[in-house]
């Protein structure tokens, strides 16, 4: 066991299947020497070499195609976006290529797209964003999003492993921040499990990335003033969703707050609102409730952020609310 | 408008080795390009009859590069062909019976009717088709040139755009990036003076759009689309570069589209005179002149193999008229891989499609 941060449990996560698998190789913007935006890859040049450790021109389509190219005739590549907010540039390859041609050609396309998101962190409206709606659409793609170093290490085993494109989202203000216990011997985190943070009775939270820790510590806050119990669970895995998880939760609480920190309209929030309206609705003992970011671009100064992004009080003011039904 | 005899050949960057050709082999490229073009043919005929759905394209006046340019791979070459390079696909060694079913949609064709034309994808014989987003294969043919380069395969990849094609992003930056990388690409331009119904007047400024390679620091060449033996000459320079190592190439075809975009579209706006200037250059017409006067081609085995393509034709469309549609319920199947193989190590290339 050994303590340590969520980028290095990422990193360690693309060492050791390096190590493990020849096909492995990554490409991106400054990846090389410089080791990453976020030195992510910092020291991987070093010790798989150039061949493997591709520093390559700012053409998100380009490394994106190549990814999906290399991926089709039997290579893993790991593409790194230096912010997610660029994967925008790449679009095309992603819905058009990635996602569409195992279906149409029974070729499995395992590519590994990491996606450094969302805000928190001042970076502006062209650094700030989080992706996972434009993808989460999209038939072909999977969606990753770790909250822990724990689950950043074996989530990212497992999406470089998978037969399938698979975005990983890594939040840029977990990096330094979420610090976690991560064994020594090998393990993977299955796509596609959610995981029970805190149990509780009274209100489920689904939440994933950056606002599973601010909806624990809000429930932590609204159980010492009320006694109310919250369940939060971490989703891990957008695409697929954990819909068995999502429903039993539903069935022991009957309450449900969604939090995430992508905005509200057509997030993530939207779709698992309408798997419990749809197939747990006897369940409910109360309108679902989201916790989001505003409609609008994340703002580039600290008072416009906070004002936009969700936080520990918007979330305990939701779980009141909840609770008085 | 460029034309042929200004903008050809203005680029010489490359030194064309000499590529002969022997007598069978002359003869061949005409076999093939005479198939393709009857296939389209047929192809044309099973929409307007209501038996195909979708869009029928045709590589009509195209058929010189497209048969050319695959002439110059070998197996383990990999192709990108585009909408109008059935021949290309021929020369790779594609069966009409894959040809004609994809086309009709059929469940035991390659995409066992998920998607249509060329559109398909077969890794044995190393052909992956086009997808309608023009460019969008470029750098996917990148990144397979990759693998090729990181496997030490000395395999090439052959890749093909348009006129139109050409102006998206994505042919810049795969471009771009094969060029950084040293990549065994060869990427085919075929200048067939319209994208759809756009002049090339008005599809870009250049001269020749084998310039652009010098933006690339690549070589490029502008060569008469029509002549299959200068198609296949040019073809195998840059496949013999390519092959020691010394990266992409970028090569632009004259030709003309003689057809419509595709079969719904009577391309009233093309003028009747660039019709029949281009009828003159037809590339058939113009080998077979020649492989006539040398005496590879006379009436009786130019009859013979009219009646075996004919023949063979008919045989594959018969069979993909009998055989069945996918089953309506096969639709929701096959959106993901199986997520993870024994072992968890990546599928190999030379295994086929799995």
């Amino acid at each position: 066991m050994k303590t340590m941060t969520y980028i290095e449990a990422i990193s360690r996560g693309m060492w050791e299947e390096m190590e493990r698998d020849p096909s492995v190789f990554l490409m991106g913007e400054d990846i090389g020497e410089y080791g990453g935006a976020f030195k992510a890859t910092k020291g991987f040049v070093q010790h798989f070499g150039q061949e493997r450790v591709i520093d390559t021109p700012i053409s998100e389509a380009a490394i994106l195609g190549a990814a999906v190219g290399a991926a089709m005739v039997g290579m893993r590549p790991i593409a790194e976006m230096q912010f997610a907010d660029f994967v925008t540039c790449g679009f095309n390859q992603l819905v058009t290529n990635a996602a569409k041609i195992h279906y149409r050609w029974n070729i499995p396309i395992p590519v590994v797209v990491r996606l450094p998101s969302g805000g928190y962190i001042h970076g502006g409206p062209y650094h700030s964003v989080s992706p996972e709606s434009w993808f989460f659409h999209v038939p072909g793609l999977k969606i990753v999003s770790p909250s822990t170093p724990y689950d950043a290490k074996g989530l990212m085993k497992a999406a470089i492993r998978d037969n399938n494109p698979v975005l990983y989202l890594e939040f840029k203000y977990l990096y330094r921040r979420a610090k976690g216990e991560v064994p020594d011997e090998e393990y993977v985190v299955e796509i596609g499990k959610a995981k029970v943070r805190r149990d509780g009775n009274d209100i489920v939270v689904f939440s994933y990335g950056s606002t599973v820790q601010l909806a624990l510590e809000a429930a932590d806050a609204v159980f010492r003033e009320s006694g109310v119990e919250t369940m939060v669970v971490d989703l891990r895995s957008l695409a697929p969703l954990d819909t068995d998880m999502i429903l039993r939760a539903v069935e022991s609480t009957g309450k449900v707050l969604i939090v995430h920190e992508d905005n509200l309209t057509g997030g993530v929030g939207a779709e698992v609102a309408a798997i419990i309206s749809e197939r747990a609705f006897r369940s409910l003992d109360a309108p679902i409730k989201r916790v989001a970011a505003l409609d609008t671009p994340v703002p580039f100064a600290p008072p416009l952020e906070e004002y936009c992004l969700p936080n520990k009080q918007k979330i305990v003011s939701a779980l009141r609310e909840l609770s008085r039904y | 408008m460029p034309t042929l005899s200004t903008a050809i050949e203005k680029n010489k960057t490359v030194g064309v080795p000499h590529a002969v050709l022997s007598n069978p082999e002359r003869l061949e490229l005409y076999y093939y390009m005479r198939l393709a073009r009857e296939c389209d043919a047929a192809i044309v005929r099973l929409y307007k009859q209501g038996k195909m759905v979708g869009g029928a394209y045709t590589g009509h006046g195209n058929e010189a590069t497209a048969v050319g340019s695959a002439y110059a791979l070998e197996g383990h070459d990999y192709l990108f062909p585009l909408h109008r390079d059935l021949g290309a696909h021929l020369v790779k060694g594609q069966s009409l019976r894959n040809i004609f079913l994809q086309h009709l949609a059929r469940g035991n064709s390659l995409t066992r009717g998920r998607d249509g034309t060329g559109h398909y994808a077969d890794p044995v014989l190393r052909i992956y088709g086009n997808a309608s987003h023009l460019g969008a294969m470029i750098p996917v043919a990148v990144g397979v040139a990759l693998a090729a380069k990181m496997r030490k395969e000395n395999s090439v990849v052959m890749n093909y755009i348009g006129d139109g094609g050409c102006n998206v992003g994505e042919f810049h930056e795969g471009l771009n990036m094969a060029a950084v990388m040293n990549l065994p690409l060869i990427l085919i331009i075929e200048n067939n003076q319209f994208a759809y119904s756009t002049p090339i007047s008005r599809q870009f400024a250049a001269q020749r759009l084998s310039d652009r390679a010098l933006g690339y620091g690549i070589p490029g060449i502008t060569i008469d689309g029509t002549s299959v033996v200068r198609v296949y000459e040019t073809c195998c320079a840059a496949v013999d570069r390519a092959r020691k190592g010394e990266g992409p190439m970028l090569i632009e075809t004259i030709t003309m589209r003689m057809d419509g975009h595709s079969a719904s579209d009577d391309a009233s706006y093309v003028p009747k005179e660039m019709i029949e200037e281009w009828t003159m250059k037809d590339p058939i017409d113009r080998f077979e002149k020649i492989l006539l006067s040398d005496r590879v081609l006379n009436e009786l085995n130019k009859t013979e193999m009219e009646r075996k393509i004919a023949e063979a034709i008919d045989v594959a469309v018969n069979e993909a008229l009998e055989s069945p549609y996918p089953e309506p319920e096969e639709a929701a199947h096959g959106v993901f891989a199986p997520p993870v193989r024994e072992g968890g190590v990546g599928p190999r290339h030379d295994q086929g499609a799995l």
